[in-house]
């Protein structure tokens, strides 16, 4: 927030993030268009990070508790959009006669939303081999 | 200073990581360990915030988390496939609620504007602006798609005069702020203004427009993370928004170009305009109805088929039954493909999702362009609550509505039966010369009950 010389900065970041998106998005085929939303929509709950600063910089009791809120509302993106992201782009399977079903081959760690030792982690483990 | 390296190269990483998590987008077969990279990332930018000196007391941090984290987990666990349009609706209205309270938030943490910079409340301005009509424009969506309110259009005299005098009241009061930041009601104006905007702008739209407003929401959620960035001055934050954004765009401009809407239709979000033109009447022509076990003798034997699935498949939670169908048709011998329209269903992608949900092998799952040219040679183009997206008058008749839509060629099939619950027209009520054409049987009932019973006499066939 210090001089115009920053925002100049911001902006240029701003350009070429959304030029990267547009690049990158425009290559997402349609079979993949609802995770891509949900998965936009986890990444987006990266404002968690604003929110954080506002409901811990302890500054008035208004902020704190606008802050709080915020912080929650971003949590339930982060968490359930991870997860929901995951548990769609599990379903997507490749058929032949094979059909391997790659189950439990990428259900490593750090998956989904669990994030801060939060409930979101526990459920992960479990989760590649649900499917009978 | 080692704090500050540790946290920027938290934010670093997590921008990388998302970037790549995006791109595993493009196959499916890297997508889910991309996304999980990201999920990294995540977990990386909200530690190396935690670190941030300004941050001085964790006590309602931990209770936001865990609150959060309490409601997230079943939102990303259990709901059902056939309920993502309105669960991705949901998520755009925290998103957007996140961003708008952080912006209050900030605004009332610099003395209610008295010490907001110029530059920084044009960007708080947008943040509260694009958030909050984010947050009320997506709670309509959702209450229509969860039909907590008729999905149909909403519509009074004088909407669009109202829309305009809204839109201009709140850039006139932007415009104010940016000139004059210390004022807290013109601040609240702003917010209330862009509350209204959501709900007027969203409530004309039906059901079947769907696709195209939740882009454009999630595109809104997007920027209101953005603007964020620019007013706290964080980078990761504009990064991320800006890939929202991007893709909610993207995916708006494909919607609308697939319903043949125009590209200023959508920036300014003014589709979903009530379909004046109502059904013709239908009187005349004749509609054969076929008995199911007809249909089953005809499937049985059929080399060649394309299943088209709409909105009604969802409705009717029939993409098991549909896959067990088609299991049977392939080990008699049949070929069997799916035909996928963008606009099928209520969000991008939402037929892939819920037919993959069923095991159904994704090589299988065709697009428009792809699956056109096999229709003539299809024995039995399968319609399963389609009707729009099958609806030959948008080629042939340039009064109907729809006129100009790319649609799948079903009409060209062999034959095709369409399985529908009752003859009332679709949802948009456009007459729909599909049902009447002469290799057209259609089969009534409800989608999954029809076939449940499609597969046991298949079975015996």
């Amino acid at each position: 927030m210090a001089g115009g010389a920053t925002q100049l900065v911001e902006i240029y970041v701003f350009v070429l993030a959304g030029f990267v998106g547009f690049l990158v998005i425009t290559r997402v085929p349609p079979l993949l268009h609802t995770p891509l939303m949900s998965a936009t929509n986890a990444i987006s709950g990266i404002s968690l990070v604003g929110s954080l600063a506002a409901a811990g910089a302890g500054h008035s009791a208004l902020t704190t508790a606008l802050g709080t809120v915020a912080v929650a509302a971003a949590t339930v993106n982060v968490v359930g959009g991870f997860l929901i992201t995951d548990r769609m782009l599990k379903m997507f399977r490749r058929g032949g006669p094979a059909a391997p079903r790659e189950k439990g081959a990428t259900g490593g760690e750090g998956a989904g939303g669990g994030q801060g030792g939060e409930p979101g982690k526990g459920g992960k483990s479990g989760a590649g081999g649900e499917r009978a | 200073m080692i704090r500050t390296l540790v946290i920027q190269g938290s934010y670093l990483a997590a921008s990388v990581f998302f970037i790549l998590g995006l791109r595993s987008l493009t196959r499916p077969d890297s997508a889910r360990r991309g996304m999980q990279q990201a999920a990294v990332g995540m977990l990386l930018a909200v530690v190396g915030t935690l670190l941030h000196h300004e941050i001085v007391e964790y006590r309602w941090i931990l209770v936001g988390l865990g609150v959060g984290a309490v409601a997230g987990y079943p939102m990303g666990m259990w709901v059902p496939m056939t309920a993502m349009p309105q669960r991705i609706a949901a998520s755009h209205l925290f998103g957007a609620l996140a961003a708008t309270l952080v912006g209050v938030a900030e605004f009332a943490k610099l003395g209610f504007g008295a010490q907001v910079p110029r530059p920084l409340m044009a960007a708080l301005g947008f943040e509260v602006l694009f958030g909050a009509l984010t947050v009320t424009g997506s709670f309509l969506a959702f209450a229509k798609l969860q039909e907590l309110l008729p999905g149909a259009p909403i519509t009074f005299r004088g909407q669009n005069a109202l829309n305009a005098l809204l839109f201009a009241a709140a850039l006139g009061i932007f415009g104010w702020l940016v000139h004059d930041p210390g004022s807290p009601r013109a601040f609240a104006l702003l917010v209330a203004l862009a509350l209204a905007i959501g709900l007027s702008v969203v409530l004309p739209i039906g059901g079947a427009d769907m696709p195209v407003v939740i882009s454009l929401l999630n595109s809104y959620a997007g920027l209101a993370s953005a603007a964020t960035g620019f007013a706290i001055g964080n980078d990761v934050l504009i990064i991320a928004g800006a890939l929202d954004g991007a893709s909610g765009f993207i995916l708006s401009v494909i919607m609308s170009r697939a319903m043949n809407r125009s590209f200023r239709n959508v920036l300014f979000g003014a589709f979903g305009s009530p379909q004046a033109a109502a059904a013709r009447g239908a009187a005349g022509l004749a509609v054969r109805a076929i008995t199911a076990e007809d249909a089953a003798v005809r499937l049985a034997w059929a080399r060649s088929v394309i299943v088209v699935p709409g909105y009604g498949l969802a409705v009717a939670q029939a993409q098991h039954q549909i896959k067990e169908l088609a299991d049977l048709i392939e080990r008699n011998g049949g070929e069997v493909r799916y035909a996928i329209h963008p606009v099928a269903g209520r969000m991008p992608g939402h037929m892939n999702v819920l037919l993959a949900e069923a095991d159904v092998p994704y090589e299988k799952l065709k697009e428009m362009e792809e699956v056109n040219p096999a229709f003539p040679a299809c024995d039995v183009a399968l319609v399963v609550g389609a009707n729009d997206v099958v609806n030959p008058a948008a080629r042939s008749d340039p009064a109907s509505p729809i006129y100009g839509m790319p649609i799948l060629d079903v009409d060209r099939a062999k034959s095709a039966i369409v399985l529908k619950r009752s003859m009332g027209p679709g949802f948009a009520g456009i007459e729909n010369p599909l049902f009447t054409a002469e290799r057209t049987s259609m089969l009534f009932g409800d989608a999954r009950e029809s076939l449940r019973r499609l597969v046991e006499l298949v079975k015996q066939a």
